[in-house]
């Protein structure tokens, strides 16, 4: 191909890429404008605000009383008892929920992926295909029954019951096996020459090396647990329980009109997906190719 | 029978000994391996195969959490009434309705991923923002789209209606065309009028899906072409279109293959999120799918056993689309590469 035409391939390309990428993020600009807006200029239709709602200030009638002029202060000091909601406390919730969860996730995976690929045992494959047939049923199916037993067993509207359904999946393990595969067995050998007992293997040669798959789990697992919608809908009652996705939908439906508060409450929720997400880009790629590999 | 030579005895012995050691072995393994699948195996037992089966014989039961309601074996009742529902039918339309989504949406991120694939700088940051719908997708994510859907201030109705009267539009129509110039009221009403809400929720998924996981995929499977095949085309003459089609479309046979069954399954399982934050399931129904009735006869009418009727249909569905998907999909993708 000619020079020309391949400079004018190269910058029709760029103008194609741009184009899709902001009408990716122009709603979210939107969204950023809105929430430092005040209440008056959310139906004005500039996309920018006028007076930007960034700070607090002291009313001079009534020292010692704060004027609220900042839409997040305002969304979070609404924790404080007789404002609207405590979204304070549902971030608390979503942020110690989704910890436990990863943790527990990633550890029990971590140790099947290690039964399945490291130790030779009857059943082992047919026990895998098990786990590999159950990815593909809905969620309702089991969700229903599971809400039975959780009512059975008291634990609706606890943390536990929110943590535990969580911290065992079979894609978990089937994407920590794929990982550990690539950890060749011969260090494995070489340890048990020299006496090392499995657990030391788990723990002191093959979690080592399979960190990138267990960061690349951890990060799966944290972003799932942080965006749960239907079990936390069904199993939260109590107010002071809510994870973020709960608040954030009882907050909408609430609040009606002040557009500019749920805008606000809407970048606090997304944004610590966004910074994981562009921290651990590298991990969160190859999970998904390699999530795919077998299906 | 001749009695065994001394030799083929001591090898025996020996081999036997290294069998009973193989054993002691084996059962030390099992053992071991059983200490590392055991927390997650009982998990995966209580909480996923177990219910499942639960499920399923609940669905032949008139199961209901309400106190007072003594449980009892119907039969077929539960199918019975689920196939002579007309509800069940406008909610598996609208399901199907919001899959015409797919298409466009896997096109989509092929195009993107074919784009990005050509080494051009600043691809990371590329990639980066086309991901970030899809990270932030959920409770938030619909939560902002409702809001830029509403007909009265969104971004999208006053960004049209600027459009129209600042872009030309209107006075194309009053000037050369002699019509009335088209009003802010006359906009769509998005996700609250019966008409547009499906097509609504639709072009929001393509914008959220279309630099996803499947154009991730496409990337990959655009990195696991041989360049040798490119450079054979390019020795024959090969015009680039028709580089796509004989190398490029099916090299990716696989992938296309793959990411066409997950929407799929993903497809007719979903719509319950979205509908629940944007539309409650509205404008008349019109955005209530199969997955929104499972959660509206089990969580709000308390018909548990109907629920897991519905869910194992579903399923069923899913599992009989899937499997044909398979057979149809894996001979052409055979053929291809």
């Amino acid at each position: 191909m000619s020079k020309p035409a391949q400079i004018a391939k190269t910058v029709l390309s760029h103008v194609v890429l741009a184009a899709v990428a902001m009408t990716m993020l122009v709603p979210f600009f939107w969204m950023l404008a809105t929430s430092f807006k005040p209440l008056t200029e959310v139906e004005s239709g500039r996309f920018l605000p006028v007076q930007w709602q960034t700070r607090y200030e002291v009313d001079p009638a009534r020292p010692g009383e704060f004027t609220r002029v900042n839409n997040y202060l305002e969304v979070i000091a609404s924790s404080v008892p007789d404002r609207r909601i405590p979204f304070a406390q549902y971030y608390f919730n979503s942020l110690f929920i989704a910890g436990w969860v990863t943790v527990l996730q990633v550890l029990t995976s971590a140790m099947a992926a290690f039964a399945f690929t490291r130790i030779r045992w009857p059943g082992r494959e047919q026990v895998f295909l098990m786990y590999l047939a159950t990815l593909m049923i809905p969620g309702v199916v089991t969700l229903i029954p599971n809400y039975a037993l959780f009512e059975r067993l008291g634990l609706l509207n606890t943390y536990s019951g929110l943590i535990i359904p969580a911290a065992f999946t079979a894609f978990g393990t089937f994407l920590l096996r794929q990982f550990m595969f690539s950890v060749p067995l011969s260090l494995d050998e070489a340890a048990e020459m020299d006496g090392a007992s499995r657990s030391c293997i788990f723990w002191d040669v093959v979690l080592p090396l399979a960190r990138p798959g267990l960061i690349t789990l951890a990060i799966f697992t944290f972003m799932g647990s942080w965006q749960a919608f239907f079990w936390p809908l069904v199993m939260i009652k109590d107010e002071w329980l809510r994870t973020l996705p709960i608040g954030l939908l009882v907050f909408d439906s609430m609040q009606g009109r002040e557009t500019q508060l749920i805008m606000a409450a809407s970048v606090m929720t997304m944004l610590p997906l966004v910074v994981l997400f562009v921290v651990g880009q590298k991990y969160f790629v190859k999970g998904i190719q390699l999530g795919a590999v077998k299906g | 029978m001749t009695p065994l030579a001394p030799s083929k005895v001591h090898k025996r012995d020996l081999s036997e000994v290294g069998w009973s050691f193989q054993r002691a072995r084996n059962r030390k393994d099992l053992f071991s391996a059983l200490g590392f699948l055991l927390p997650n195996f009982l998990g995966f037992l209580l909480f996923t195969t177990f219910p499942v089966f639960v499920s399923l014989l609940a669905s032949f039961t008139n199961w209901d959490i309400r106190p007072g309601v003594p449980l009892r074996w119907v039969g077929l009742l539960n199918f019975r009434d689920m196939f002579s529902d007309p509800d069940f039918y406008q909610y598996l339309w609208n399901t199907v309705y919001l899959m015409f989504g797919i298409p466009f949406s896997i096109a989509g991120s092929l195009i993107l991923a074919l784009i990005l694939n050509r080494k051009l700088r600043g691809i990371v940051a590329y990639r980066t923002m086309f991901y970030i719908p899809t990270i932030t997708s959920g409770v938030a994510l619909f939560v902002m789209w409702k809001a830029i859907y509403n007909p009265d201030f969104g971004f999208l109705n006053l960004s049209l209606d600027w459009l129209i009267s600042h872009g030309g539009i209107n006075w194309f129509r009053e000037n050369l065309l002699h019509t009335a110039p088209i009003t802010f009221e006359q906009l769509p009403k998005w996700h609250l009028d019966p008409d547009w809400a499906k097509p609504a929720l639709i072009l929001m998924g393509i914008w959220a899906g279309v630099g996803g996981g499947n154009m991730l995929l496409y990337l990959a499977g655009l990195s696991n072409i041989p360049p040798e095949l490119y450079e054979a085309a390019d020795l024959d003459g090969a015009a680039p279109w028709a580089k796509f089609w004989n190398v490029t479309w099916p090299q990716l046979a696989p992938t296309t293959f793959f990411v066409v069954i997950m929407s799929v399954i993903g497809g007719l399982q979903g719509g319950f999120e979205v509908a629940r934050v944007m539309t409650n399931g509205g404008p008349a129904g019109a955005t209530t799918t199969l997955g929104y009735y499972i959660y509206n006869k089990a969580f709000l009418e308390f018909r548990l056993g109907y629920a897991c009727t519905v869910s194992w249909t579903m399923f069923l569905a899913i599992l009989v689309i899937t499997l044909i998907q398979w057979r149809t999909g894996s001979r052409y993708v055979e053929s291809a590469t």
